[in-house]
């Protein structure tokens, strides 16, 4: 009984102590001496995807208040993807920048593990407590470089709203348990099924404020104010982890409460969800456009890729589904390469991340533009790449749902998305570049391994996505 | 006895007294305690519940709360004082470097 209880620990618990060993081998470190402590980071990773394997199928429990069901596996092996993703870019960057190395990685292996958990947990408390381990691990992430003072600023403002909306959150939880009596999923889904549609007005309290606490982590509009200050502020690199970290845990966890638990009151919150997605796609590529900042830029197409992850949770069908998690997948590994070319070009002194340091780098880092084009197309949505399947999956959901207002409207600002995405690439091939760009001239060879791999996972997504959506249509289908 | 409903709107009270705090005062160490304020209106919520139901989970979650709340305010504070070297002011509408 115990045993089995562990297992479906083992891969946060692997990441755990992988954090640990981190923080032990740095304060253990001899003064100028230089520890592979990024390999130590991954070594842990890859073996929480080992157990993320060999835990498949296998629908263990730990505890009662965790799940590794194949949602809560195909959700950690996307985040320990974006994980290893991560370190690799960021050793490059933490000895450019001079970033404490032990500590960033112990914060970023912190919070996946926090990560991990809040996409397996079975209980409104465990998710809550998840939440913050990896919010205020990410908060510390954001403001690692305490020299400049638009990182300290965006760090401020993440903590301060993410702590603001953590109480509503919080709140919510609350009342949830006021009614049901407990805060385990299934004993909420068991009490809500029960009731009759006009009962209890503090139901739809609970599930407003439960709303309110993930628009905020989804940044959601009209709650995703926070959003492009915390990410342009960020170190490019950690901005890539949040953004597609902090995503995917908050959207597994999103799914799992409201299409599981609160599953019998869809007709009360798919007509809110409706209107947060709607708001959240045309904002989001609305403003994206009058960016000239390309990290701003990519921040709002960020809360525009969670409008359509909203859509797929609108719909709620089968296709929907299995469309979260592979948009989650294609989303993810795509962002995370992105914001790792912007942290690739940048130098100490200059972040480089204006649109008009793009100009002419088609000339002078050739492989670094051709590489963030396929990733810019893949936000974008064409094909042959990730992203297009994702979009299209979206979109083919909500129509087979009947939500053809939420696929218009999604399908247009896809196109409005193209037109700022192009203008990177027509800056980067046809554009004159004015003075010299004070870039790297060559770039970290551990940093365009990672590049390559990623961009390679989304050309094969893009050409041949059938295994991955079989596999994201059969883990999701014994659940919900 | 008192009543539950006593309780939840006292903590409801509560609640907006600190989600008001958080937009109204110019401080940010009033802001973080109008955080802590609306952390703390949800664990009486909580106690509240976990009397009614006559378990003690709610009494139990209040742990983990403040558990959470203490690590958050100590992040937060550490956030502040970074700030405070840059700019020195805790004056919100002085952090202007991003459009807020």
């Amino acid at each position: 009984m115990l045993n089995a209880s562990f297992d479906a620990i083992v891969p946060m618990l692997c990441v755990t102590l992988a954090a640990l060993a981190v923080m032990g081998a740095e304060a253990f470190r001899s003064k100028g001496e230089n520890l592979p402590i990024g390999g130590l980071g991954i070594v842990g990773l890859l073996g929480a995807g080992v157990a993320t394997v060999l835990l498949w199928d296998r629908n263990a429990t730990g505890f009662g208040v965790i799940v590794a069901d194949n949602f809560a596996l195909f959700i950690t092996a996307v985040l320990l993807a974006v994980g290893v993703l991560t370190i690799m870019f960021s050793s490059p960057v933490i000895q450019r920048d001079g970033l404490p190395k032990g500590e960033y990685y112990a914060l970023v292996l912190f919070s996946i593990a926090g990560m991990i958990m809040m996409a397996s947990a079975n209980d409104l408390l465990v998710i809550f407590i998840a939440l913050e381990i990896l919010s205020i691990a990410v908060y510390v992430l954001t403001g690692i470089r305490r020299d400049d003072a638009r990182a300290t600023e965006a760090s401020f403002k993440y903590f301060l709203l993410g702590a603001f909306s953590s109480a509503f959150f919080l709140y919510g939880i609350a009342f949830t348990y006021g009614l049901a009596g407990s805060t385990r999923l299934d004993r909420i889904g068991a009490y809500l099924a029960a009731q009759s549609m006009s009962a209890n007005p503090l139901i739809l309290v609970a599930l407003g404020l439960l709303l309110v606490g993930f628009a905020f982590k989804i940044s959601a509009v009209p709650f995703h104010m926070w959003t492009p200050d915390a990410y342009e502020g960020a170190p490019a690199v950690v901005t890539g982890f949040m953004s597609t970290g902090v995503k995917a845990a908050a959207f597994a966890a999103f799914a799992r409460v409201f299409l599981s638990a609160f599953e019998p009151f869809s007709a009360e919150w798919a007509p809110m969800v409706w209107l947060l997605a709607a708001a959240t796609m045309i904002l989001g590529t609305v403003v994206g456009v009058a960016q000239s900042n390309l990290k701003r830029m990519l921040a709002y197409s960020s809360i525009a890729h969670g409008g359509y992850l909203l859509v797929a949770l609108v719909a709620a069908n089968d296709i929907g589904k299995a469309a979260i998690l592979f948009y989650l997948l294609a989303y993810a590994v795509t962002n995370v390469a992105a914001f790792g070319v912007i942290a690739l070009l940048g130098t100490r002194e200059a972040a480089n991340d204006d649109l008009r340091d793009y100009a002419g780098l088609w000339h002078t880092h050739p492989a670094l533009a051709a590489l963030m084009t396929v990733c810019l197309l893949s936000l974008g949505g064409l094909p042959p790449t990730a992203g297009f399947i994702g979009k299209w999956y979206v979109f083919s959901a909500a129509i087979s749902a009947g939500y053809y207002g939420l696929a218009i409207i999604g399908v247009l600002t896809s196109v409005i998305s193209v037109f700022f995405y192009l203008r990177v690439v027509v800056m980067m091939y046809m554009a004159e570049r004015q003075g010299p760009l004070a870039a790297p001239p060559r770039v970290a060879a551990v940093g365009m391994a990672a590049l390559v791999a990623s961009i390679a996972a989304i050309v094969v997504l893009g050409v041949l996505p059938t295994t991955v959506l079989d596999l994201a249509a059969a883990s999701i289908a014994t659940i919900f | 006895m008192i009543p539950l409903g006593h309780y939840l709107i006292v903590s409801a009270v509560l609640f907006a007294i600190g989600s008001a705090g958080v937009f109204l005062r110019r401080n940010l160490i009033t802001i973080l305690l109008s955080v802590e304020i609306m952390l703390n209106a949800v664990n009486l919520t909580f106690v509240a519940f976990g009397r009614q139901h006559g378990t003690v989970d709610g009494q139990i979650v209040v742990f983990f709360v403040m558990t959470v709340a203490a690590a958050e305010a100590a992040v937060g504070l550490a956030i502040v004082i970074a700030l405070y070297r840059h700019r020195e002011s805790l004056n919100p509408d002085a952090f202007t470097a991003l459009r807020w």
